[in-house]
């Protein structure tokens, strides 16, 4: 946090209007840009299709081969035979490997052009991880867990930390997911890379538990989003969301003081001890 | 006494001012305007999304599955068909797996065991006729080589063998003449014609598509498709056809068993 960053330039084109607040005070401040808002959207059902295709081409071995156990000993399975069944996933494999490999390509594309807008339109910036995020993370995550009981919310920008720490880590594990599946669809033409992956086997693994990785962070991500509330949730269809500048602005001035004021009296502590043992 | 390395958080809020300083701020009424033009063309796009895949679903049907996606797995055929490089060889392996092979199919091999004096191999030529029959010395005269490599199925299960047999383009070039050289397919089948599968001609002869007798070291048994079958790292093990009966050089593509139930005629690894 040495410098001050060059602000991102920014390619959104404001709405036309003056951007002056209605009668309870509010204005509408960007929050996420035209190619985001679309290549999130255009990803969920691809997404969805393919994780969907993937289970009926996973669940077509007999066995389960992500499940814990030692040769005739079979322990669990990772995913039980009743919610494959319930779920239609069983014994459609022609259909799964159809799906899949025709839906890659434009899960592959979206992907690939998302990365593109972040590089080219230097949004990545406000993506990328910081040097505090992990640890500004924490209190983000503690603050939301407890609807704002506990802990505080650390300065930030777009982004808090934890959404900075989180989106990048799912950014990740789609260049992993399409990687690994590439090197599992064509593990003797594309062999270095299979290798690169320590081989088959791993690879397959690996394209597993991303997809696992991805359907936790669903899971997680539906709960912040309920929790936002319906501003932020429209705000990923209109790019907008309405917002009181002055409130969240002395939300973060009034936590500023706690600390502020924890400090002071923590020096004071310090301060009377010293005294203490200077006297003694 | 203020740390000199650890900003404020009124210094790390400037910072994060900056970076969205350029941000736009507009109005409640503009929003409002927004609001309703997103949520237009969201809807839109919704319903767009969602009417192509009903037409997906509602193609009709080419071999099982819907034209459409036909139509990609032809995509995917000729794109990873043209990147093929005839000299490029799957990965070996040291030494095959240890724990016990899976038989998967039985296809074409209703009967389990047949007469393996009486079986020959007929080989059959682009015209349809006959030109050629062989028994089981005549294959395994030709040159022999051994391949570690890692068998694989469209289940997702994988297993490290060692094959022994010839490479398939030997045998070929018993009939270079006959058939001209080349054709653009092979096509094989099992004795009682119930496996039908073909294969395209750049595939049949690289060096690691053999024609297998022997599977880690032993003599292929009944189950994994004695006398001789297809073993290729090259192709999941739908295409790997056993106890072969007829071979057949031709430039028509000949019936495939897996591709008419929904799967890729091409199943390349």
């Amino acid at each position: 946090m040495t410098a001050i960053a060059e602000p991102p330039p920014n390619t959104e084109q404001p709405a036309k209007g003056p951007a002056s607040p209605d009668s309870s005070g509010r204005v509408a401040i960007f929050k996420h840009s035209r190619a985001s808002r679309w290549m999130h959207w255009i990803n969920f059902p691809l997404l969805t299709i393919m994780i969907w295709s993937g289970l009926r081409i996973y669940w077509s071995d007999v066995r389960d081969p992500f499940g814990v156990g030692v040769g005739a000993w079979h322990w669990f399975d990772l995913l039980p035979d009743y919610v494959n069944e319930k779920l239609g996933l069983e014994r459609r494999l022609a259909r799964g490997l159809a799906f899949h490999f025709a839906f890659g390509w434009l899960f592959t594309i979206n992907g690939v052009a998302y990365g593109l807008h972040l590089w080219r339109s230097k949004e990545w910036k406000h993506i990328a991880p910081e040097r505090t995020s992990l640890k500004d993370s924490a209190q983000v995550m503690l603050y939301d867990a407890t609807f704002g009981k506990f802990g505080r919310l650390p300065p930030q920008g777009r982004y808090n930390a934890a959404q900075r720490v989180s989106y990048s880590l799912i950014i990740f594990l789609g260049a992993l997911v399409v990687l690994t599946g590439l090197a599992i669809y064509k593990p003797t033409q594309l062999s270095f890379l299979t290798a690169s992956f320590g081989g088959y086997e791993n690879a397959r693994a690996i394209h597993f538990f991303t997809t696992m990785g991805f359907l936790l962070f669903f899971v997680v991500h539906i709960m912040q989003v309920l929790r936002a509330g319906w501003g932020n949730f429209a705000s990923m269809v209109t790019g907008y969301e309405l917002e009181s500048k002055k409130e969240w602005q002395a939300r973060i001035a009034m936590s500023r003081a706690e600390d502020a004021m924890e400090a002071e009296l923590a020096e004071q502590a310090n301060a009377s001890t010293e005294e203490v043992s200077n006297n003694g | 006494m203020a740390d000199k390395t650890t900003p404020t958080d009124a210094e790390r809020q400037a910072y994060y001012d900056a970076q969205t300083a350029n941000d736009p701020i507009i109005s409640a009424e503009a929003y409002k305007t927004r609001s309703r033009r997103s949520a237009l063309v969201g809807g839109v796009a919704a319903l767009a999304g969602f009417g192509g895949w009903r037409w997906i679903q509602g193609q009709p049907e080419v071999d099982n599955i819907p034209q459409v996606l036909r139509n990609t797995h032809k995509f995917n055929e000729a794109l990873w068909g043209n990147l093929h490089r005839d000299n490029h060889l799957a990965p070996t392996f040291a030494a095959p797996d240890s724990t016990p092979i899976r038989v998967n199919g039985r296809r074409g091999m209703e009967e389990e065991e047949i007469d393996l004096d009486a079986w020959r191999l007929r080989v059959i030529g682009p015209d349809g006729n006959q030109i050629g029959e062989h028994v089981m010395t005549d294959i395994e005269a030709l040159p022999k080589v051994e391949w570690t490599v890692e068998h694989k199925c469209v289940e997702g299960w994988s297993h490290v063998i060692t094959w022994g047999g010839t490479a398939f383009s030997n045998f070929a070039a018993l009939y270079a003449d006959q058939i001209g050289g080349s054709t653009d397919f092979v096509n094989f089948n099992t004795p009682d014609m119930g496996y039908p599968v073909s294969l395209d001609w750049a595939s049949m002869m690289h060096p690691q598509t053999v024609l297998a007798y022997e599977l880690n070291n032993e003599r292929l048994n009944f189950d994994h498709g004695a006398p001789v079958r297809l073993a290729t790292p090259l192709k999941y093990g739908i295409k790997q056809i056993k106890r072969i009966g007829t071979i057949e050089f031709s430039n028509t593509r000949g019936d495939d068993f897996w591709e008419t139930r929904g799967y890729d005629w091409y199943s390349h690894l």
